[in-house]
This record gives C-alpha cells, sequence and structure tokens, in this order.
C-alpha cells in the first residue's frame, strides 16, 4: 500500500531542484567563506548571495540575516541571547502556552536563572488576546515572544496588532515564523517585528538550516561562541551547501507561494468534505477560517491519538498529534491543553493533518478515505 | 486459518532480548509483525533521563534490523490505577504484592491486548516463558521448556479468550537458545543484560522507593512470646521468612521474620531457619482463576507453587464457596506469605492460580502471620 505523508509541519520533502543547486556546491565550492583565497571567495560569493535572497524574501537587509542550524537554534538565539545582553533592562519576558518547545524549554531555561517569565493563554479560537499581552507588559519586560503561526492547530496569531502595541515599550518583540513563512507573506517593517525565526526544511529545503532576522538595533549575545561569522552571532563555519538549498527553496516559494496556498487549501476542503460525507464525526480544533491553508486539525470523539496515528501508519496514512513524544509514546498536546484545558478529551483524541508538496488531489482522496475507515471503526468498536 | 503474511501479529516489545528474539522469530516465519512498546511507569529523573527512552531506542533498533515497523503506547494511568494502587494498597495491608501477576492480567493481557486488537492484530506475542496449546475447541497454558525461566507462575490469571489471541514463541526454547539466536542475529539487545526485580522500582533502592509512596511507621520487633528484641523500621519493609536486615545479633541461629501484627505495629520473629512458626499445612487462596474456565467442583490433587522460581509440591485443593479454595499441603511449607500467588499444576499444565489470603495450621487461620 502507498504511503500517503500528511505530515508536512513536521517536515516536507526536498524540492528537486533544491537538490540541483545544492550537488554543484558539495562537488565544487568547498571553500571556507572566511578564508582569504580564491577557494574562500567563491563559497563567500554564494552565502552572500544566498544571504540577499533571504533578506529580500522578508523585506530585511542582509546585515539582519543571522544563518543557523534550524529553527530551533534561532528561537533559542532569540530569547537567551536577546534576554542576557538586555536584563540591565529588566527581566521580564512574555511569552505564550502555545509556543513550540524550542520556545517554551528556552523560556524555562531563563526562569532558572532569575528572569520573569509570563505565559499568556489561549481561548478556545486557539489565538491569544492582545488585551492579555497588554496586561502582562510591564517595565520590566524586556522581549516579547508570539509565534505567527501555530505548528499544531494552523492558528494565526495577532503578531501586527501586538507589534502595534509594542511600538513605544523598550521591549523587542520576536516571532517565531517557521510555520508562517511559505504560507503567508512577510514584511518585517510592515510587520514591525524585531526579530524573526525561519526554518529551511518546512519549505521543502534540506534540514540543519534556518535563519534568524535579527534588526540592526537590537542587542544579542551570541550562544556559541568561536569565529567571527555572522558578524560574530553565530560563529561556526557556515553550511555552504545547505544555505544555498536554502536560497533555492526559498526562491521557489515566492515564486510560488499565492498558487500553492490556493491548492493546499482545496486540499483541506476537500479532506473536509470526504470525511463530512463519510459521516465520520469529527470537530475542527481552533478557529478555522483563521488558520493556514496547510495545517488542519481534527478531534474525533472515542478514539485516541496512539490508537488513530498506529492505525494511520497501517494503513498507509503519515500524520502526526503535533505534540512531543517521550520514549516514543504521545504525550497531550501542550497547545490543545492551553485551548480546551488538559482534562479535556480533544487533548488525547486530536490529529494533525499537514498538506504539502507531497500531496495530489488524489493522494488526498484517498487518505481521507482511509482516514474515514480507520476511524469509524475504532469508535464504533 | 489465514496465510502467515496476512497474519498481524503486534509483539510487546521491551528492549530486552527476549522480546526483539520473539519479533524476529515471528518475522522469520512469516507473519505481518509490529512492534510495540509499552510504556507503564515514568521514571524520569531529575536529569530528563529515563530508561523507557534508552529501553525504546532498543526497541527502534531492533525493529530497524528486522524490517518491521514500531509504535509505543502509553499505559502509565491504567497502570496506575490497576497495578501501582494495588501493589500501595497490599503493603500498607501487610502483605506483600505480586505487582507482575496483576501487570499480566490487567495491562499486558488486557489493557494492551485491547490496544493490539484495536490495530487489526490477530495475535498478541510476548516473550514469556510459556506455551499455549490448542486441544479440541480449548486452550491449555504449559510451563515454559526451560524449568529455570519458566514464567507461567505470573500469567495464572490468563482466560481461554486471552489464550486464544496469544503467542509465546519462547516457550518452547531454553534461554541460551535465546541469547543464541540474538547473538547470531546480532540483535542490537543481543547482550543486554536481563532486567532483574519489579520493572517500576527497577535497580534502585526497594526502601527508599516505597518509603516515597507510603510513610514508615517504625515500631517494635518482638518473638511471638512478646520478648521484645528491637525495632522494625516499618512493617511493609518485611516479608516473612526475610532474614536480611533485622538488626539482631547475638549467640545462636540466625533471626527470621515469621509474622506482623498490623495493629499494634509489631514485626514477629524467631530464631532458627526450621522454626517452627514459619511452618503452615495449608492455606486459603482467593480471586481463583482456572485456565480452562471451569469453576472447581471437587477436590482436586495436583502440584503447587507458592513463589516464582520454587519447586512444585503436592497438594489438595478444596473449593470453598466464593472463588475461594483451601489448599491443603502433603508436607508443612515454609514461610508461605500472604499477597503471593499459589499458582496449581497439573504435570507440564498451568491449570490456574489466585492469591494468597490466609495461612493454615491444624485447622486453624494463622493470625500472626499478618
Amino acid at each position: 500500500m502507498d504511503s500517503i505523508y500528511l505530515d508536512h509541519a513536521a517536515t516536507a520533502p526536498v524540492n528537486p531542484e533544491v537538490i540541483h543547486a545544492m550537488v554543484p556546491v558539495l562537488e565544487n565550492t568547498f571553500g571556507n567563506p572566511s578564508s582569504v583565497h580564491h577557494f574562500g571567495r567563491q563559497a563567500r560569493r554564494l552565502l552572500d548571495r544566498a544571504r540577499e535572497t533571504m533578506a529580500a524574501s522578508i523585506h530585511a537587509n542582509e546585515k539582519e540575516i543571522v544563518f543557523t542550524s534550524g529553527g530551533t537554534e534561532a528561537d533559542n538565539l532569540a530569547l537567551i541571547g536577546t534576554a542576557l545582553a538586555n536584563q540591565h533592562k529588566g527581566k521580564h519576558i512574555i511569552t505564550t502556552e502555545i509556543e513550540h518547545h524550542a520556545i517554551l524549554h528556552a523560556a524555562n531555561y531563563l526562569e532558572k536563572r532569575g528572569f520573569n517569565v509570563t505565559y499568556l493563554p489561549v481561548s478556545e479560537t486557539g489565538a491569544i488576546s492582545v488585551e492579555s499581552l497588554e496586561q502582562a507588559l510591564t517595565e520590566e519586560t524586556i522581549l516579547v515572544s508570539v509565534m505567527m503561526v501555530n505548528n499544531e492547530t494552523g492558528v494565526i496569531q495577532p503578531v501586527k496588532q501586538i507589534a502595534e502595541l509594542l511600538k513605544e515599550h523598550q521591549s523587542y518583540f520576536h516571532t517565531d515564523a517557521v510555520q508562517a513563512y511559505g504560507t503567508l507573506p512577510i514584511d518585517v517593517k510592515d510587520l514591525g517585528v524585531d526579530l524573526l525565526t525561519v526554518s529551511s526544511h518546512k519549505i521543502n529545503g534540506p534540514k540543519g538550516v534556518g535563519f534568524l532576522y535579527s534588526k540592526e538595533s537590537v542587542m544579542m549575545e551570541a550562544r556559541q561562541h568561536g569565529g567571527e561569522q555572522e558578524r560574530k552571532r553565530r560563529p561556526g563555519t557556515e553550511n555552504v551547501a545547505s544555505i544555498v538549498g536554502f536560497q533555492r527553496a526559498v526562491e521557489l516559494m515566492m515564486e510560488n507561494r499565492e498558487t500553492m496556498v490556493q491548492t493546499y487549501e482545496t486540499y483541506k476542503q476537500t479532506f473536509l468534505q470526504i470525511l463530512t460525507d463519510e459521516q465520520v464525526k469529527f470537530s475542527v480544533n481552533g478557529e478555522r477560517d483563521n488558520a493556514v491553508s496547510t495545517i488542519i486539525n481534527l478531534s474525533f470523539p472515542g478514539a485516541n491519538v496512539e490508537s488513530l496515528l498506529t492505525n494511520f501508519d497501517l494503513s498507509g496514512v503519515a500524520a502526526s498529534s503535533g505534540s512531543a513524544c517521550t520514549a516514543g509514546s504521545v504525550e497531550p498536546s501542550h497547545v490543545l491543553a492551553a485551548m480546551y484545558g488538559s482534562e479535556d478529551a480533544r487533548c488525547v483524541n486530536s490529529i494533525r493533518f499537514s498538506f504539502g508538496m507531497a500531496n495530489t488531489n488524489e493522494n488526498v482522496i484517498e487518505a481521507a478515505r482511509r482516514v474515514a475507515i480507520i476511524v469509524k471503526r475504532l469508535t464504533t468498536l | 486459518m489465514k496465510d502467515k503474511k496476512d497474519t498481524r501479529v503486534v509483539v510487546g516489545m521491551s528492549g530486552g532480548v527476549d522480546s526483539s528474539v520473539t519479533a524476529l522469530l515471528l518475522k522469520e516465519q512469516g507473519y505481518d509483525v509490529v512492534g510495540i512498546f509499552m510504556k507503564n511507569w515514568d521514571d524520569t529523573d531529575e536529569n530528563g533521563v529515563c530508561t523507557a527512552t534508552e529501553d525504546f531506542d532498543d526497541v527502534v533498533r531492533v525493529c530497524n534490523q528486522l524490517d518491521i515497523p514500531y509504535y509505543a503506547v502509553n499505559f502509565e494511568k491504567q497502570y496506575w490505577d490497576k497495578v501501582f494502587t494495588y501493589f500501595l494498597d497490599e503493603y500498607k495491608a501487610g502483605r506483600t504484592p505480586n505487582p507482575d501477576v496483576m501487570c499480566n492480567k490487567e495491562i499486558k493481557f488486557k489493557a494492551f491486548l485491547d490496544h493490539a486488537l484495536s490495530l487489526g492484530a490477530d495475535y498478541l506475542a510476548t516473550g514469556h516463558y510459556a506455551q499455549v496449546r490448542k486441544v479440541g475447541d480449548r486452550y491449555k497454558m504449559l510451563r515454559g521448556v526451560d524449568d529455570n525461566k519458566d514464567q507461567t507462575y505470573f500469567l495464572n490469571q490468563l482466560s481461554q479468550s486471552v489464550l486464544s489471541r496469544v503467542m509465546f514463541p519462547l516457550g518452547e526454547l531454553p534461554k541460551k537458545e535465546v541469547r543464541r539466536i540474538a547473538a547470531e542475529n546480532n540483535l542490537a539487545t543481543a547482550h543486554k543484560k536481563d532486567s532483574t526485580g519489579i520493572c517500576f522500582i527497577g535497580e534502585r533502592n526497594f526502601k527508599e522507593f516505597l518509603s516515597e509512596y507510603l510513610p514508615a511507621q517504625p515500631g517494635k520487633m518482638a518473638t511471638l512470646d512478646g520478648v521484645e528484641k528491637g525495632k522494625h523500621e516499618g512493617l511493609m519493609y518485611y516479608t516473612i521468612g526475610q532474614r536480611q536486615g533485622l538488626g539482631i545479633g547475638g549467640p545462636g541461629d540466625p533471626w527470621f521474620v515469621v509474622g506482623k501484627n498490623l495493629k499494634d505495629n509489631i514485626l514477629y520473629v524467631e530464631q532458627g531457619f526450621e522454626h517452627d512458626a514459619l511452618y503452615s499445612d495449608g492455606l486459603i487462596a482467593t480471586d481463583l482463576n482456572w485456565i480452562d474456565g471451569q469453576p472447581l467442583t471437587e477436590p482436586l490433587e495436583c502440584t503447587a507453587k507458592f513463589r516464582y522460581r520454587q519447586n512444585d509440591s503436592k497438594v489438595t485443593v478444596y473449593p470453598i464457596e466464593n472463588n475461594k479454595v483451601h489448599v491443603v499441603f502433603d508436607e508443612n511449607e515454609r514461610a508461605i506469605t500472604p499477597g503471593q500467588a499459589v499458582v496449581f499444576y497439573h504435570n507440564e499444565v498451568c491449570l490456574g492460580g489466585g492469591t494468597i489470603d490466609e495461612i493454615i495450621k491444624d485447622e486453624k487461620p494463622l493470625d500472626y502471620v499478618g
């Protein structure tokens, strides 16, 4: 049986054009971009071009792009790097209960080192309210971090309104845009953020690379210590081939975003329509009209996550609960727990389906049929 | 009968050598094998390290070697409610529980079996050393061929409907052969040490573990005649027949635990391995399970085990009302312990078992045992 991939929010297949862009770099351009010779300069040229593409994709300038090993490192650098460099202005940080663990665990780390962190709640819509942020702000607040799109529900957060609110405040504003980049147009100036995280492998680029946009005025300490790369904010010899692959992925994304978003929206609708036609009982987690087209999170009353996911995989449908695993078993989603309360059944009977490059109209239809059969079997046992 | 390749067998994999070889044998026989790791206990320490993570990593490595899919399932809540709560309640009552019997009954061959069936499995296989044999339309459970590893003692609560769905491929093999197969196939777990002790306690100190959950009430240690011999640290830390850790010095034979007085919090001790107070001629067992599904109506002559890895003793089992039996020993037995399982056999066939509730001597309950 063909396996159908509905887990693009976890990672996405690498676009063949990305591979084509990377191979010649691996074959020919092995130089260290910091070296003062021909080989180094060749690599440096590739790196600079990639940086320009990244910057242009979010309307930043290239000095503001810090390449990292991916989203997690960029999030850690944004949180811990700015907190450490700005603690003389205050030790209060605000984030949300629904952030990725790269943010939540970095925030825990700061709490253990004397920072105060406020975790904003969310309503059942899956979005935080600007009012709650306004109430949480103090003169001590040095950093606010709110994700642009939640990775489990796809719900879009009011980032622009938050930036508006923070305009006159000392606090920096970071947004984790890992799930947003690729689905929403991003202009950092218009958006008003100081720091923004992007990851390559969510947009069909290679794994192990990402960047942090950090506005020129932002004071930030490096997390690694070593050479002078990335203007000392992220030492270490650059991963040139992956950065070039990432660049190609960004170019393709910028060219095709609008049509792809349309396509994925039709996949999502088709998927939901089939479940409805097959009389599967489900509900959508989070406000559907305020979510990106690539992600849908569904609750199946009467089923449970582990049984659903295992059955899906055994019948060739790859999805996820969008949540952390310990020893391979699925922990209840912290995002759904924040939305509904940790005792709500939806925390343990919900599945995230995410659409992307590996999908066609046909395989989405087939996947929905398989899902319908399994859910009906499990809920009528 | 379905083709083997269309017969789905879920293997309960612990990350140990036994369940690894179980999966290997079934895969070699051509079954559609799915490996599932069960997480029943969260033992994450302050460094975030948990043995379950390491065990699951071993499951992953073995399943990849065998090219079978692997998953995990979490039964922490069910384990807590059905096994751990029972475990603590028994200690509170001064008894010595057997959580492995309960885990097999309530978790592995109930919740986990249900999970396997919900995945479209035809069978659940585990690495237990026991054998299932179908005779006519009934199922019998036989001892594993390796006498030293036979685990039917822990499986005494299985029913006909469970046995119709389980496979124990290791039951026909000696442990040495299992290790050899694992090594020959270079399984990642081939040289992994067997786990010892109760799964949720692991290698930790038992006293320390128990004291985290039950307040210890130190008290008096005395002979049955009331001669004080010292202090005990809490009745739950002692079991009948125990010699170690009493701290009674002096001349003569060593001292042994012979009983507990829960009401007055006294631990009874007597001197000498062969002390008469340690011996009894019968017991009352409750929660009986007869594997053939038929309740006992007539006295039954058979053999019995009162502890794991003990030789069988000849007994006669007399039915009493309410799923209770009176087990009469052919010869007096030493250190029979309330809370442990009594399991009955007819030659190689395990007939079933129950929980030891009272100890009998001269037709009267031995009240001092507890």
